[in-house]
């Protein structure tokens, strides 16, 4: 048996793991992302659920995306150190030992996919143990170092949620639920890379082939505004479904002009405004691209609460 | 330095462990509620248990078939 005590008074008094470092390495903030689209999936959903099995179901999906986090941070131990925004993530910093990160997530990734297979059903743990091995093997061990286009393929991981939520619902995949997901899919690359334009020097250090180290960041600018043009007709065609409606649309409208003024407004930048500026609108885009998914959702779920049900009622588009 | 003196390090891993437990006591928790609302969510849970009861045949008594 060990003693801790000889430990410190030998004086190898190394950093040592507390709970919350474990926490971390779930990547909790990308968590609250998924529990909240996951969430909204179940909750438009045209089945209702007991409430136990929905709350399991949603603590499943999030223990799911917590483990891809931990096999993501373990296989990236190497280039996070590099990088100024993940240098202090628990493995890099010496915290948590790479082969515990990886039983973590291998652990939970097992119990979180039996488990949602017992709580829902069998296809929404397929589609969930499938999202953590796309993210962890496919985006993080493949696509990554490789292309350019890492974060375009790979933003289907983190596209997965919502339409897992819609099929332990109702058992199948159907039209709303490829759209929630094409929603974040074609979202996903002007959120990463007006972050990629402002972290500018983290990904050229680690090597990590992001758009804006081997195209440049005009051909970056001008993809944002591509993706951003593309994700419009998905936004609102998703409000021509069942799970849309007149708020949706109108909050849609709305944010999706916002999207594109933006993104037109990056795209018309030169990269020595942005210097002078301190990347002040690639940030401000960045912090609008969070909002922009958040509120579509929340529009998502205001039109499946009952209050919403008159106003739809006097379309005859939504209310027949 | 006494050989008793509590550390930075026994706070970590008590925090640890506490940390651990609570997530456990959260797991069965939550698979017994989870059991309860299958259980009583589900219909009947009648079964033959050796002996063939009519009463509960689908084929004999349709409203057991219904439930189902």
């Amino acid at each position: 048996m060990t003693d801790i005590r000889a430990e410190i008074t030998t004086g190898q008094d190394r950093a040592e793991a507390g709970f919350g470092d474990y926490v971390q390495l779930l990547k909790p903030r990308v968590m609250s992302l998924v529990v909240f689209t996951a969430l909204v999936g179940l909750l438009v959903a045209p089945m209702s659920l007991h409430p136990v099995e929905a709350l399991a179901s949603i603590i499943f999906i999030a223990l799911g995306a917590g483990a891809s986090g931990a096999l993501n941070m373990w296989w990236d131990a190497d280039i996070d150190r590099l990088m100024r925004r993940t240098a202090r993530r628990p493995v890099p910093a010496g915290l948590v030992e790479p082969g515990e990160a990886l039983a973590v997530g291998l652990a939970l990734s097992l119990i979180s996919v039996f488990m949602l297979g017992l709580a829902a059903n069998w296809l929404a743990a397929g589609l969930l143990a499938f999202t953590i091995f796309f993210y962890a093997v496919i985006y993080s061990m493949w696509l990554k170092r490789w292309t350019p286009h890492n974060i375009v393929i790979g933003g289907a991981a983190g596209a997965f949620p919502p339409m897992i939520g819609w099929v332990v619902a109702t058992g199948h995949v159907g039209i709303e639920a490829v759209l929630m997901f094409a929603l974040i899919f074609m979202w996903t690359p002007p959120h990463f890379w007006a972050l990629a334009l402002f972290m500018k020097d983290d990904y050229g250090k680690a090597g990590v082939p992001m758009l804006t180290v081997t195209h440049g960041r005009r051909v970056t600018r001008a993809q944002i505004l591509a993706y951003t043009l593309a994700l419009v007709p998905v936004a609102l065609g998703a409000g021509f479904t069942s799970i849309g409606g007149p708020v949706y649309l109108a909050v849609a409208l709305a944010l999706n002009a916002l999207f594109v003024v933006g993104a037109f407004g990056l795209w018309r930048r030169t990269e020595e405004a942005a210097l002078l500026d301190g990347y002040r609108a690639e940030k401000r885009f960045f912090r609008f691209s969070l909002l922009y998914l958040f509120l579509h959702f929340a529009a998502f779920l205001a039109e499946a609460t009952p209050w919403a049900e008159p106003l739809r009622a006097s379309f005859t588009f939504w209310g027949s | 330095m006494s050989i008793a003196r509590e550390h930075e390090i026994h706070r970590r891993r008590f925090g640890r462990n506490l940390g651990v437990a609570l997530t456990l006591a959260a797991f069965i928790a939550l698979v017994f509620a989870l059991t309860i609302a299958k259980v009583s969510g589900g219909g009947s849970i009648d079964a033959f248990d050796h002996t063939y009861r009519p009463v509960i045949d689908p084929a004999i008594n349709p409203a057991i078939g219904a439930r189902e």
